[in-house]
């Protein structure tokens, strides 16, 4: 089926039931982004002034680093996937929304959960693993909302009118799945009473961490490109063949990734996540020859509009993956492992590919479901080139850094030394990270000024309402407060 | 459905099989002696597991040591009834034996200028296989010697650790944090490298006076600052310049500071195990 052909005669339907859900899940997560922005520059900061807020024990690196982590990718990513994933769910079935009321639930679920994992984090409540650094309380509630918003995906998905599947269909789907899965699995082993013995810790935390940062994203923010870019560009995906490979190699491979070459674990972890690595680049090739088979030569002026955010973030996802496989080939490994270079690639994953994908989403998809044009469209087109720069500012030194404080302490140099040459190059990241944050509060500006218009609206509405009860009671408005 | 089998493949693969394989790991035994590794950590040393964790400083330090390589030395400690001459011919006969061949030019030539004098290294080299012929063909004509396995690699000759860590290292920690970051320096033998607790609180509470160029920030919430009662506290710091507090006053940890301290001196890695075979030093006497 083609993406291209859904202005029929329900297209407003579905774009009501999408309202509230959307923004329920677009707000909570525009604000989680810009605190977790916020927080990753107080951890950035401490590299030049260790001193900085070192009184106060909320505020320690070894918290607030984490913390602004698991606000980027639980904060921002999850929701904003689950909710760009609700619209192209919607829109690929020819349906409205089904169970619109249950993603509204969910989504205030999730932005609790958020919100006790982030706070218990920076109280000392977090587990100690990687990216699963939310205490139970938070995880319960980040579970139960995944498995609500993924059950009414599921509905609108199994009552749809258009029956064909669409190649973002098996990413988005196996995304639904694989998330409820990793992360149970992940909880009920490293987040219980009785956790395994050892190193088995580790190995999970690996895996868990690899398939949610590295295998899920890839799966959402792909899935949306796959939907979005031939939309865009008003011509069909090409090679769609290629496309139901890559997904299948994607999970075949990606998943074996993120055991580390040299952990102190039987050799044959290692070993097998390392080719397990290198096969990935199979897929990778698959989605970027997908990619430009579609973007070359469509007519689309792009100037800062969401094509660029989507075109930037699949470049972001390629270069990322290919950083992500060179530090598991063991040659390169005991250079870069313990460096900057690991860091540097998480972040080109999580805000160079995951949050510029969504960010391309939402400023296209919000317009629709509202009904209007942003508020501000200037500030969505600076959006785009400020972070673009924020983005390489951040990580491209980053990368340096961590290729230079590597061969520093592969080649036996005292410690500080290889300290020290990192530290240059952190004083340029800081300033992307600062650029990354500014273009996220124009996006939060918009965002929430259309939720603010819009709820000034639906109160407008039921006064009016109100005061005429008898001819107002079949308005389109008060259905959607129903809603 | 052939998602559904690709994903649950890895679930077998890194969550069933480390299960199968690890989960039940129990203590093994450290070589040429009869006791386990590793010990159950003290009480204050397993709060400060959790203090370790809460403060997240496993962000910045990582806690495994790793080692590219192994080197091998034999050192002569006894001729016996041999004379130093007739035991360099005899050495130049042995160099005929396949497994010696290869380094011949480097075993004979270590005797060139030799006197006599004992001990005297014979070989030093990544080669095991070159070692151990080379004790085994001197063994039966009364020579004794001694065979040392010495871990390589840059985080080994930085002192960070004697040997490569290992899975048995981690058995009873909950959690395990290995760190992903060397922000700050490996910590995996902290206890052998600075095994005095009061070192690691002055460090903790002021790292630039221990240590002029960390980067480390401070962690003064965890101690406290106050006056000299009767007797000054036997824990109080022993902090000097701009770093000691005023007079009349004193510095001493809180209870999370002292857990923290007792759980850093438990980190020490420095046992050969079967799967991370070395030499300790003071054997090769």
């Amino acid at each position: 089926m083609n993406p291209t052909e859904n202005k029929s005669s329900c297209a407003n339907e579905i774009d009501a039931s999408l309202r509230v859900p959307l923004l329920a899940l677009f707000g909570g997560a525009a604000l989680w982004l810009v605190v977790g922005l916020v927080l990753g520059l107080i951890a950035g900061i401490k590299f030049h002034a260790p001193e900085f807020l070192s009184a106060c024990p909320l505020l320690t690196y070894g918290r607030v680093a984490p913390a602004a982590n698991d606000a980027i990718l639980y904060g921002f990513c999850i929701p904003a996937a689950l909710g760009v994933m609700l619209w192209i769910f919607a829109r690929l079935s020819q349906m409205p929304l089904a169970l619109p009321l249950v993603p509204v639930v969910a989504a205030n679920l999730w932005h609790l959960g958020v919100l006790v994992g982030l706070g218990g984090i920076l109280l000392g409540e977090s587990t100690g693993h990687p990216w699963l650094e939310f205490p139970r309380a938070a995880a319960v509630l980040l579970f139960a909302a995944f498995m609500l918003i993924a059950v009414s995906a599921a509905a609108t998905f199994g009552w749809r009118k258009e029956r064909t599947l669409y190649p973002s269909h098996w990413f988005m789907f196996a995304a639904l799945l694989w998330f409820p899965w990793i992360y149970s699995t992940a909880n009920l082993f490293l987040n219980s009473n009785k956790v395994p013995r050892g190193v088995v810790q580790s190995i999970i935390g690996w895996w868990f961490a690899n398939n949610l940062v590295f295998v899920w994203l890839a799966l959402v923010g792909v899935g949306i490109a796959f939907y979005l870019l031939p939309k865009i560009a008003g011509r069909a995906l090409a090679n769609s063949g290629y496309a139901q490979f890559a997904f299948l190699t994607l999970i075949l491979f990606g998943t074996w990734c993120g055991v580390p070459v040299g952990a102190p674990v039987p050799a044959w972890l290692p070993a097998l996540s390392s080719a397990a690595a290198a096969l990935t680049i199979v897929p990778l090739l698959a989605i970027l020859i997908i990619t430009i088979k579609t973007v070359c030569g469509a007519c689309v002026s792009c100037k800062g509009g969401p094509f660029c955010f989507v075109k930037f973030g699949m470049m972001s996802f390629i270069l990322s993956g290919i950083l992500y496989i060179s530090a598991a080939c063991p040659q390169y490994s005991r250079v870069l492992e313990f460096t900057w270079f690991g860091v540097a690639q998480t972040q080109l994953q999580l805000l160079g590919f995951a949050a510029m994908i969504l960010f391309g989403a939402i400023y296209e998809l919000l317009p629709q479901v509202m009904g209007k044009p942003l508020p501000f469209p200037k500030f969505a087109k600076a959006h785009f080139f400020i972070t673009m720069i924020g983005v390489l500012l951040f990580v491209v030194p980053l990368l340096i850094a961590g290729v230079e404080q590597g061969m520093k302490l592969h080649s036996g140099a005292a410690f500080a030394d290889a300290n020290a040459v990192a530290l240059k190059f952190l004083r340029v990241s800081t300033t992307g990270q600062l650029l990354v944050l500014l273009g996220a509060l124009l996006f939060a500006a918009n965002l929430l000024v259309m939720a603010i218009q819009w709820k000034l609206g639906v109160i407008k509405c039921v006064i009016a309402y109100i005061k005429s009860p008898l001819e107002a009671s079949e308005t389109p408005a008060t259905t959607e407060v129903k809603s | 459905m052939a998602a559904f089998v690709a994903l649950g493949a890895s679930w077998c693969g890194f969550v069933l099989a480390p299960m199968l394989q690890l989960g039940g790991a129990k203590q093994t035994v450290i070589l040429q002696s009869a006791d386990n590794w590793p010990q159950q950590r003290t009480g204050d040393a397993t709060l400060g597991l959790s203090v370790y964790r809460a403060y997240g400083c496993a962000a910045c330090h990582t806690e495994q040591v790793r080692q590219t390589g192994a080197a091998f030395e034999v050192t002569l400690t006894s001729l016996g009834t041999q004379k130093a001459a007739d035991f360099k011919d005899f050495i130049k006969s042995l160099m005929v034996v396949p497994d010696l061949a290869t380094s011949s030019n480097s075993i004979v030539g270590s005797l060139d200028k030799w006197n006599g004098e004992l001990p005297k290294t014979l070989y030093s080299g990544d080669d095991g296989d070159v070692a151990s012929a080379l004790a085994d063909h001197l063994k039966p004509v009364g020579v004794k010697t001694e065979t040392r396995i010495i871990a390589t690699g840059p985080d080994i000759a930085r002192g960070w650790g004697s040997r490569q860590s290992v899975a048995a290292d981690y058995l009873y920690d909950a959690p395990v944090q290995l760190g992903s970051l060397r922000a700050g320096p490996d910590l995996a033998n902290i206890g052998v490298r600075a095994p005095d607790a009061n070192w690691q609180w002055q460090h903790l509470y002021a790292p630039k006076s221990v240590t002029p160029n960390s980067t480390m920030p401070s962690f003064k919430f965890l101690f406290e600052v106050r006056a000299v009662g009767a007797a000054p506290s036997p824990d109080a710091l022993k902090l000097t310049g701009a770093f000691a507090p005023a007079a009349g006053f004193e510095v001493v940890p809180k209870a999370e500071a002292k857990q923290l301290a007792a759980y850093l001196l438990s980190l020490k890695a420095n046992v050969p195990l079967y799967e991370a075979p070395f030499t300790p030093v003071t054997a090769a006497k």
